[in-house]
């Protein structure tokens, strides 16, 4: 009994809990990339980048405020800085929508012309990103590192195993489960939110019904600067700002969103943990809660893992391949707000 | 003016910009760019075939570059004897394993007479009992071949052919990668293509940097063999030094631009043999229905086109093409390192060199690839010397200013993005705009 309350203690430590917390994030990014297919109806590539930038502004707000010496105790000073970001990452969306996404929408063009758009503000973006803060790492986490210390688990419960929680891992799932829930009470409960839903479901008829176009486009962007702000900062406390790993996650993001039906806010959450559980199960070594499963002292000669840490990138392409092949338009059938 | 003159007066702007970089900055360096600007005008080339015939967003311009890097490296290098004997038998037949493993899937998937989810189940065991398989055979003949000289090889190494062969190998390696890809992602809808093609290409980086008996990993290969002659050997001959002493220069500087000259000439001959290849394409009946694919894939159907199987078709040619010039920069470098394959130089920069260039014109995209690879290279020292210019009145030491001069180099991206968005916005058909015809 003890060896299967280990091995799952392993387990959480290793597996449940940071994909926990990874999935909070790509779900939070898959919600940004699903509303823009949504109502503008085109895959947005430089969202990855959005929100760097969003993560980028969170990082110079948190040394201000250290700075000033303005923290909240054990919690991060990021949170503080939060708002800050998601201003600044929303007037960005804002403003490449005005200046460049809303011309195209007078010409009514292709899908595709606004993806080759999009790798414009790419450019753009990681060249602001780069040139304002460089290339380099930054650590900006601050307050009390764990919630729950490995040894007091220890202590706590007797078992050999630790289970650590860190505190960037808690804020990122609490802050994830809040945006959420704010998100889903504002598109299903608000008018702003039903007309929102009813232009993406069908355009002329929500034309028709006297919805103003233009404000449906700026409140999704608005939405998705404040999202992408959001995830980029959680992401970039629990695992380092580093600005060239953004644009690597524009893959897993827009595999959770396709998994769970590109435009479909609940597949775009269901699909970012699937991704996560995925890649963090198919990755981590089982040699050691196999040693706690079988009974005796026997214990498994190799690592026991079925893909190599290195190859996390590989799963999201596969779940995505698999999607493609048996069920291109999701689990949640897309294409509904 | 005539469609012609305006061309020519392009081109002749491109090389008066090449020539005076040879003349205010060094013959060298001109040359260096030149060779390059060969090899993105290629890769132009490629992604026009997809996107300027057919209208096919590919992102994973990058993933292809790769593998034809990867086959310089397979057919240029000799061969590790020891490796092979310690495991490369085994490696390759657990790799035939794999492909096979898959093939039965794919064919369980498509023929077995079941439910729909009973073949899913079905074909999903196989694939996953073929796998377990595969690393149980090659897990341990990856770690043989490693552990040979991991310091100097610790790779199963080439064949030991000349490196000009691989240009067709990397075409082939290219077109076959492009293939699967396709098969996948053609025929849904255009987004689908592109998230595919950027996920292959990141996943195809990171089977090089991290499978280390293939290509070495992040290790690198250096030393390819080359097509052209070394600089030393070129300065122990009496005609190059000769030449030094009548022409006045260093006979090093002298030997590495013949070296360049002799890489220029082989690129032209390539860039001539597809331009030449791509335009009859384009011409021909087969170009024509492309075209009418492109633009309206309902009526080009209705006519009987097979729509899909045509733009597999192209998106494979067009890989073929990115393939060659992937195989022809590694060819230049003389050292394949995975770790320098990055997206925004890669594939997006290509991008940014067709469409500025003119999307569905060859020319077009050859100028695009001269043009964007010019600027590329020399928005460094210009936004330097603009931010230079601009902050001229800070002090020396003003964090502001050290600042900004440790990040001049970022200015390019910026460059690319707002060149990209104006021709995008003001003149969308590019430089050289397609021809009606």
């Amino acid at each position: 009994m003890i060896d299967i309350l280990n091995a799952l203690a392993l387990l959480a430590n290793f597996v449940i809990v940071p994909a926990l917390a990874y999935g909070s994030q790509l779900a939070l990014g898959a919600l940004g990339v699903t509303m823009i297919y949504a109502v503008l109806r085109f895959s947005n590539f430089a969202h990855g980048e959005t929100m760097s930038f969003g993560a980028m502004i969170s990082v110079l707000s948190t040394w201000g405020l250290q700075e000033a010496g303005i923290t909240i105790g054990s919690l991060p000073t990021a949170l503080l800085a939060l708002p800050i970001s998601i201003v600044a990452t929303v007037c960005v969306c804002l403003l490449s929508d005005r200046l460049i996404y809303r011309y195209y929408r007078t010409q009514k063009a292709a899908p595709v012309t606004y993806l080759i758009i999009s790798v414009g503000v790419l450019f753009i973006l990681s060249g602001v990103i780069r040139f304002i803060i460089g290339p380099k790492d930054q650590i900006f986490a601050d307050g009390q590192r764990f919630i729950l210390k490995a040894r007091a688990f220890k202590e706590m419960t007797g078992l050999d195993q630790g289970l650590a929680i860190k505190t960037t891992q808690g804020v990122t799932v609490i802050t994830a489960v809040v945006i959420v829930a704010l998100l889903f009470w504002f598109l299903n409960q608000t008018r702003t939110g039903k007309s929102m839903r009813a232009y993406s479901d069908n355009e002329e008829l929500a034309l028709l019904s006297g919805i103003n176009p233009a404000r449906v486009v700026m409140i999704t962007w608005i939405i998705t600067g404040a999202l992408a702000a959001i995830a980029g900062t959680l992401y970039g406390l629990d695992k380092g700002y580093k600005p060239f790993t953004y644009l690597g996650l524009v893959l897993p993001i827009f595999s959770a969103a396709i998994v769970g039906g590109v435009g479909n806010p609940v597949g775009a959450i269901f699909g970012g943990f699937v991704i996560a559980f995925s890649e963090m199960l198919l990755t981590f070594a089982y040699k050691r809660v196999i040693a706690y499963l079988t009974p005796g002292e026997w214990v498994p000669d190799g690592l026991m893992q079925l893909l190599a840490t290195d190859y996390k990138l590989a799963v999201s392409f596969v779940i995505l391949v698999i999607v493609l092949l048996i069920k291109p338009t999701g689990m949640f059938s897309g294409k509904t707000l | 003016m005539t469609e012609r003159l305006r061309n020519s007066l392009l081109f002749a702007g491109m090389a008066a910009l090449l020539v005076a970089v040879g003349v205010f900055q060094s013959a060298n360096l001109a040359l260096a760019i030149l060779n390059l600007c060969l090899i993105s005008a290629i890769m132009a080339l490629g992604v026009n075939i997809q996107w300027g015939y057919a209208g096919l967003f590919n992102a994973g311009v990058m993933g292809f570059t790769a593998l034809g890097g990867l086959a310089a490296v397979i057919i240029s290098v000799p061969p590790v004897t020891e490796a092979w004997v310690a495991g490369g038998l085994r490696a390759v037949s657990g790799l035939v394993l794999g492909v096979l493993t898959i093939a039965l899937g794919i064919l369980t998937w498509k023929k077995l007479s079941l439910g729909k989810t009973a073949r899913g189940w079905t074909s999903a065991l196989i694939i996953v009992t073929g796998v377990i398989a595969m690393r149980w055979v090659v897990d341990p003949a990856v770690e043989a071949i490693e552990a040979v000289e991991p310091a100097k090889t610790g790779f199963l190494g080439g064949f030991g052919l000349p490196i000009m062969f691989a240009w067709m190998a990397g075409g082939a390696l290219a077109a076959l990668a492009a293939w699967a890809i396709g098969k996948i992602s053609l025929g849904l809808r255009s987004d689908y293509l592109a998230i595919a093609t950027l996920g292959i290409s990141e996943i195809i980086i990171y089977v090089l940097k991290n499978e280390d008996w293939l290509a070495r990993g992040v290790k690198n290969v250096n030393g390819l063999p080359r097509p052209v002659p070394y600089e030393i050997e070129l300065q122990a001959t009496l005609w190059v030094q000769n030449l030094a002493s009548r022409l006045d220069i260093n006979l090093i500087e002298l030997s590495s631009i013949i070296v360049k000259l002799c890489y220029a000439g082989l690129f032209v001959v390539v860039l001539a043999l597809i331009y030449w290849l791509s335009e009859r394409a384009l011409r021909s009946p087969w170009g024509r229905m492309m075209r009418a694919i492109r633009d309206n894939e309902t009526a080009a159907g209705a006519m009987g086109k097979n729509v899909t199987s045509r733009h597999l078709q192209v998106f494979i040619l067009g890989s073929a093409v990115i393939g060659i010039a992937g195989a022809m920069l590694t060819t230049l470098d003389g050292i394949f390192t995975p770790s320098t394959y990055q997206p925004l130089r890669f594939t997006f920069l290509v991008w940014v060199m067709v469409i500025v260039g003119g999307s569905g014109n060859n020319l077009g995209s050859i100028l695009g690839g001269f043009v964007i690879w010019f600027f590329w290279i020399e928005a460094e020292p210009l936004g330097l010397g603009l931010i230079n210019f601009f902050t001229s009145s800070m002090a020396e030491d003003s964090a502001l200013r050290i600042h900004l001069l440790q990040n001049a180099a970022y200015t390019r991206y910026i460059t690319m993005g707002v060149v990209l968005l104006l021709v995008l916005r003001f003149s969308p058909r590019g430089l050289i705009p397609e021809r009606n015809r």
